[in-house]
């Protein structure tokens, strides 16, 4: 191993991490299904670089709020900035050509695909050959598969997949598709990364191997990352700022200190005494 | 061990993306081409060559687009049969009003020109005109595709199925109901121009079977490269991508309308194709009678039972549906010398077809329940133990 990687954790976090500008702001976004509220005016910031969780109890809007911010729900009020500008309605792969890359809390490869062409499929947007050259399999459309099959394999060199490259990914275990998924997402170089639950159920090891990517991924290839997550532990370890959702409202917004001695958070992790 | 990866090694990225990775493959195919091309059209009778070759080839080309449609980008379809026809008319009408490729410049300028007849290295670039017309109708039907696969924007699976068969309907009632398609043939039937390529004549009754045969394999290759190509560059992903996970593709930049759509015009362009082959090639003329909604249904059974989304399977299916009902029949009625001989009655006619259809059909089932994914995947398990063979594991 490269003597850079193996580095401690505190060096690592001040050798390249810079936290800079508002890189997408929500402001008193309002998701209605019906008469049901999901959301209610939530309001909050995701800036350049860093690592941001979203937390809460099951149910609290956390993955309507992902959906919202990718353009899969239309919000009934707020606005949305992101890099600056307030966008009216936006298809999911509009914003996927902006620069926002998705992975799901319940797996959504293309399960008949193997491993190397789920990953190819993320540089969809950064290949341009056109129908005939892809049709002879000649110029443009050979180059460009050729140089994206280079991208894509470090994108597998880096999560560490190579020995499941051409295997069906339906076949795959629970964790190995959680990795192949985020490898999908990072093939698109996104500038931001939504995660919903990227560790759900799985155990130590696996959680602390998608800590580590993530964290690479966030510091190598600078992305930043929303993430939504049950673990805590991991959550305050690694996130630069949390915010807390419960029954579609916000109830805090901070670093994880803050945010872990909130009385109303605590309260809605734990429940209130009401004697 | 008698056919293994192991120590063939790639070290380009180029080698590791061919169509055929092994050398075993590259030979084994070089192999069959040469059958092919070379020795079935030197050994084989004419009734073989008509019958039963020249029949699996264009429908192994119909197989082939259904299966990008169905196949590649799990749109269901039962538009086949309409769109085959769409494509024998079309060629019908571009072949009857544009004889050649002056004509074209005649019909466009208004003036008729002699055009000169160059030969560019030992070809006659204008005695290709039939291929250009082939192409044309493609196109056509193509665009037509396009406009009846418009609903699978809105509708998915079975109710999509549903809205193409629309499209099968329409389209033959159109081609029954309006003479101008026939030219105004007396009887709706119009019967297909000889037309040359290469010197050689290829269409139109006199043609002789050696050459039809040798056109539609040419066409047949190109069409199965053409397929291969695109499913493994970007667009086939896009396709399969939407078929496994619509949201997902659509999440990283995919537009379902792009992929849909041009699913459903590469599709019909392959169709057409074959619909236009039928009609020259085989049955010379051009009739709704040979385009109904059991041929689309024919082809669909040839994508499931040949195995969905593989170039392969379109093959093994084609030949399984279109060589098996009559390979039976050959063998039934090779047994009556026999039967007569022991003293039992012979086979009639009818009895023989009502055989064959129980066998199929029995046959269909057998092949799905052992392999519900196809005669392709059948190959794949077949290979897996040929890897591992003598000492599976």
């Amino acid at each position: 191993m490269a003597p850079a990687e193996a580095a401690p954790l505190s060096e690592r976090a001040s050798r390249a991490r810079q936290v800079g500008e508002v890189l997408l702001a929500v402001d008193n976004i309002t998701l209605r299904f019906g008469g049901v509220a999901a959301l209610t005016n939530i309001s909050f910031d995701i800036r350049q670089g860093e690592i941001r969780a979203i937390i809460g109890p099951n149910g609290a809007g956390k993955s309507s709020m992902l959906n919202v911010i990718n353009g899969f729900y239309h919000p009934q009020e707020g606005r949305i900035t992101y890099q600056g500008k307030t966008r009216a309605r936006m298809r999911p792969h509009e914003a996927a050509k902006r620069g926002i890359g998705r992975t799901f809390q319940n797996i959504a490869l293309f399960k008949g695909m193997t491993t190397l062409d789920n990953i190819m499929t993320g540089r969809v947007l950064k290949m341009h050959a056109g129908f005939l050259a892809q049709v002879v399999y000649l110029g443009r459309a050979k180059q460009e598969e050729l140089a994206h099959r280079a991208a894509v394999e470090r994108i597998i060199d880096f999560l560490e997949i190579q020995a499941i490259r051409n295997q069906p990914v339906g076949k795959l275990p629970y964790g190995l598709q959680k990795r192949v998924e985020l490898g999908r997402a990072l093939a698109t170089e996104p500038t931001l990364l939504l995660l919903d639950e990227p560790m759900a159920g799985m155990n130590l090891e696996e959680k602390e191997d998608m800590c580590r990517f993530i964290l690479d991924a966030n510091e190598e290839f600078g992305t930043t990352i929303a993430l939504i997550e049950h673990d805590m532990g991991v959550v305050m370890d690694i996130s630069d700022r949390v915010v807390v959702l419960d029954y579609g409202r916000k109830l805090a917004d901070g670093s994880p200190d803050v945010v872990r001695g909130d009385p109303a958070v605590i309260d809605a992790y734990l429940g209130v005494s009401h004697d | 061990m008698l056919y293994r990866e192991t120590g063939v090694f790639h070290s380009s990225y180029a080698a590791d993306q061919a169509i055929f990775k092994l050398p075993q493959d590259r030979y084994a195919i070089a192999f069959w081409l040469v059958v092919a091309a070379v020795v079935l059209p030197l050994t084989v009778s004419n009734y073989v060559l008509t019958d039963l070759l020249t029949p699996f080839l264009i429908m192994a080309i119909a197989a082939l687009g259904l299966n990008v449609l169905t196949g590649y980008c799990g749109q269901l379809s039962l538009g086949t049969g309409a769109f085959m026809a769409l494509g024998g008319y079309m060629t019908y009408k571009l072949v009857t009003a544009l004889p050649s490729a002056s004509a074209l410049i005649g019909s466009l300028t208004g003036v008729e020109l002699a055009l000169p007849d160059p030969v560019i290295l030992g070809i006659r670039p204008f005695d290709l005109w039939f291929l250009a017309i082939l192409i044309g109708a493609g196109l056509i039907t193509a665009v037509v595709g396009l406009v009846f696969g418009l609903p699978s924007l809105k509708i998915k699976g079975l109710y999509l199925a549903v809205t193409t068969l629309a499209a099968q309907f329409f389209l033959v009632w159109l081609f029954i109901k309006v003479p101008w398609f026939t030219n105004y043939s007396p009887a709706g039937i119009a019967p297909a121009p000889p037309r040359t390529l290469l010197g050689l004549q290829v269409t139109g009754a006199a043609s002789p079977p050696v050459n039809r045969y040798l056109f539609v394999l040419a066409l047949t290759c190109l069409a199965a490269l053409a397929v291969k190509n695109v499913t493994r560059c970007k667009v086939g992903r896009s396709w399969m991508a939407i078929r496994d996970m619509d949201i997902a593709a659509e999440m990283i930049g995919i537009s379902p309308t792009r992929a849909k759509l041009s699913a459903f015009a590469f599709s019909s362009f392959l169709i057409g194709l074959a619909g236009a082959l039928w009609a020259f090639v085989k049955i010379n003329s051009v009739q709704t009678d040979a385009y109904g909604i059991l041929v689309s249904f024919q082809v669909l059974f040839m994508v499931i039972i040949g195995g969905l989304g593989t170039v392969l399977g379109s093959f093994l299916g084609a030949a399984f549906v279109i060589l098996t009902p009559i390979l039976l029949n050959i063998g039934l009625t090779a047994l009556n010398p026999g039967l007569q001989a022991l003293g039992l009655p012979a086979f009639e006619v009818a009895m023989i077809k009502h055989i064959e259809f129980m066998i199929f059909g029995a046959l269909i089932i057998f092949f799905l329940i052992v392999e519900p994914h196809g005669l392709a995947r059948l190959w794949q398990i077949a290979k897996q133990k040929l890897r591992t063979w003598p000492f599976p594991y």
